[in-house]
């Protein structure tokens, strides 16, 4: 029973010291919530680049193309020793007349110029997935090494490119969210010493009657705790909110269509928690810093 | 054993200023007894030893069969709810009320506000305070104010009151009416009574047991009544 009434007397007490000193508690707390703001984007870049870089690698297939002297025959040969290679997943094949038809389709321009020929210019071809894309290299040289095969490539610098891109984005942002993280840690922990200096004359009374350090420590534990809360509000309104609407104005997918964003359901609320959840923990870590530092007991 | 017990007791404060020399000295329960000394004399060092403020360097100081001496941080808290300090400078807090003052020592121990309300009242009584419950600390006199001081001091019945000069800011008459309740106290709940002060009337009048510190030294340890103040200080 004690230690409950000393555990609702340390809330009540830190709601009181978070109020009573508004505007040193709303320096911590907008400090708090430009650095979840910045958190929660970086969060939701970090989630949207490691998916699309996924899909992307995913996406990775070797395209093959068949010699034209090649006969039907050589066409079969070709698809069941691009199979027996391991680590292949499937061999879609395409013949050149499809081709033609497609892309005649795709534009007027590719469909006159097929006119001024009298036989197809184009090739016959395989698209091959792979189970692992670390592999492509080794299958494509494999690919190249039967007969009858024109050439076999994947699209490998574009994609490492971006890949690549992908990667600095990723990595920058972490950087920028611990530095944050560190600067709001120590701003709160200054807040707190603060609140520690302006109660120094209780906190006296409370260690010479005999209070528990715990029952001293407490309420600035919970008063960092509720600065970390009350930051992570504007940022979590801002990513359900921010999301949702980025997410229907550019259609699901950012600069082409092979770069899908992660679907907003879910994915926000799991941000949101997140956030609040780091708030939380940046401000009883920034209060224990200061209850270490400040309160000599 | 004695309730206090000082056994060799060694004070060099870091600056290498020594404090105290070599005391030894003990105390019954339910004794009062007055330290007396110059300022610096080591006095305010033998008084916070008592409830753990200071350590000393080398002996032992044992109260309530505890020795302080060895007491770990975490622990000291243990010590404090048996001991109640009144100050010179009262130490109040300002926005609460008498009753709220008083209370707080006891809210702070987690104590349900049914088992604080009887307790807080009856320790207001005893210094007679009752007529001003709810008055703010600026509301009320240097003498009253330090009247809730020793009632916030009380309300956990400890068994050892430690009073350092509570009567220094504090005019003759008022500071009579202050030791008349730290002797009901000491006389009516038997509880031990340690007071350091420098106002030689208080202690001529009083007749208790003095102990004299002087350079860090107990130099004289004087017997109920047997001080009289032009021997020294």
């Amino acid at each position: 029973m004690r230690a409950f009434r000393i555990f609702f007397r340390s809330i009540r007490d830190a709601f009181k010291s978070v109020f009573r000193n508004f505007s040193l508690s709303m320096a911590s707390i907008l400090c708090a919530t430009i650095t979840l703001l910045v958190v929660a984007i970086s969060l939701i870049i970090a989630e949207n680049v490691e998916k699309a870089t996924e899909s992307l690698e995913n996406e990775l297939s070797i395209v093959v193309y068949v010699s034209k002297s090649a006969t039907e025959e050589d066409v079969q040969n070709i698809k069941e020793g691009i199979l027996a290679i391991p680590g292949v997943l499937d061999v879609v094949y395409k013949s050149k007349d499809e081709w033609r038809i497609e892309m005649s389709e795709y534009n007027a321009s590719f469909k006159a110029a097929f006119e001024n020929y009298e036989d197809n210019p184009l090739t016959d071809s395989f698209t091959v997935t792979v189970e692992d894309v670390n592999d492509l290299e080794k299958i494509s040289t494999e690919i190249r090494e039967i007969s009858k095969v024109d050439s076999a490539n994947y699209g490998k610098d574009a994609v490492n490119t971006i890949i690549g891109v992908f990667d600095v984005v990723e990595k920058t942002t972490i950087v920028v969210v611990i530095a944050l993280i560190f600067v709001t840690a120590f701003l709160i922990t200054n807040t707190i010493k603060l609140t520690i200096y302006s109660r120094r004359e209780e906190i006296e009374i409370m260690r010479l009657v005999g209070s528990s350090n715990t029952a001293i420590k407490l309420p600035f534990v919970f008063e960092g705790f509720i600065i970390g809360i009350l930051g992570s509000l504007i940022p979590i309104i801002v990513t359900i909110y921010g999301y949702i609407i980025a997410y229907e104005k550019l259609n699901g997918h950012i600069i082409s269509e092979l770069i899908k964003l992660v679907p907003p359901y879910n994915f926000v609320f799991y941000i949101s928690l997140a956030v609040a959840a780091l708030g939380a923990i940046i401000g009883m870590l920034g209060s224990l810093m200061a209850v270490r530092k400040y309160l000599k007991i | 054993m004695k309730f206090i017990e000082l056994k060799n007791v060694n004070k060099t404060y870091s600056t290498g200023v020594t404090a105290l020399a070599d005391m030894s000295v003990e105390i019954e329960k339910g004794e009062f007894v007055f330290v007396i000394g110059h300022t610096a004399s080591g006095k305010s060092t033998f008084i916070k030893m008592l409830y753990r403020e200071e350590k000393p360097t080398k002996g032992s100081v044992i109260v309530g069969g505890v020795n302080v001496a060895k007491l770990r941080n975490g622990r000291v808290y243990k010590l404090r709810r048996k001991i109640g300090v009144v100050f010179q400078d009262f130490k109040l807090l300002p926005k609460l009320t008498v009753y709220e003052n008083v209370a707080f020592a006891l809210e702070c121990l987690g104590m349900a506000s049914s088992e604080i309300r009887p307790k807080v009242l009856k320790a207001i009584e005893i210094v007679g305070l009752k007529e001003k419950t709810r008055s703010f600390p600026h509301q009320l006199s240097g003498g009253e104010q330090q009247r809730v001081c020793i009632a916030r001091a009380i309300v956990n019945e400890p068994k050892l009151l430690i009073c350092d000069e509570p009567t220094g800011n504090l005019d003759p008459e008022t500071s009579k009416e202050i030791m008349k309740v730290i002797d009901n106290i000491n006389k009516d709940l038997k509880t031990t009574v340690i007071m350091a002060t420098h106002d030689k009337e208080i202690v001529n009048r009083m007749k208790k047991r003095v102990l004299l510190i002087e350079h860090g030294v107990l130099t004289g340890d004087y017997l109920k009544g047997s001080y009289k103040s032009h021997e020294s200080v």
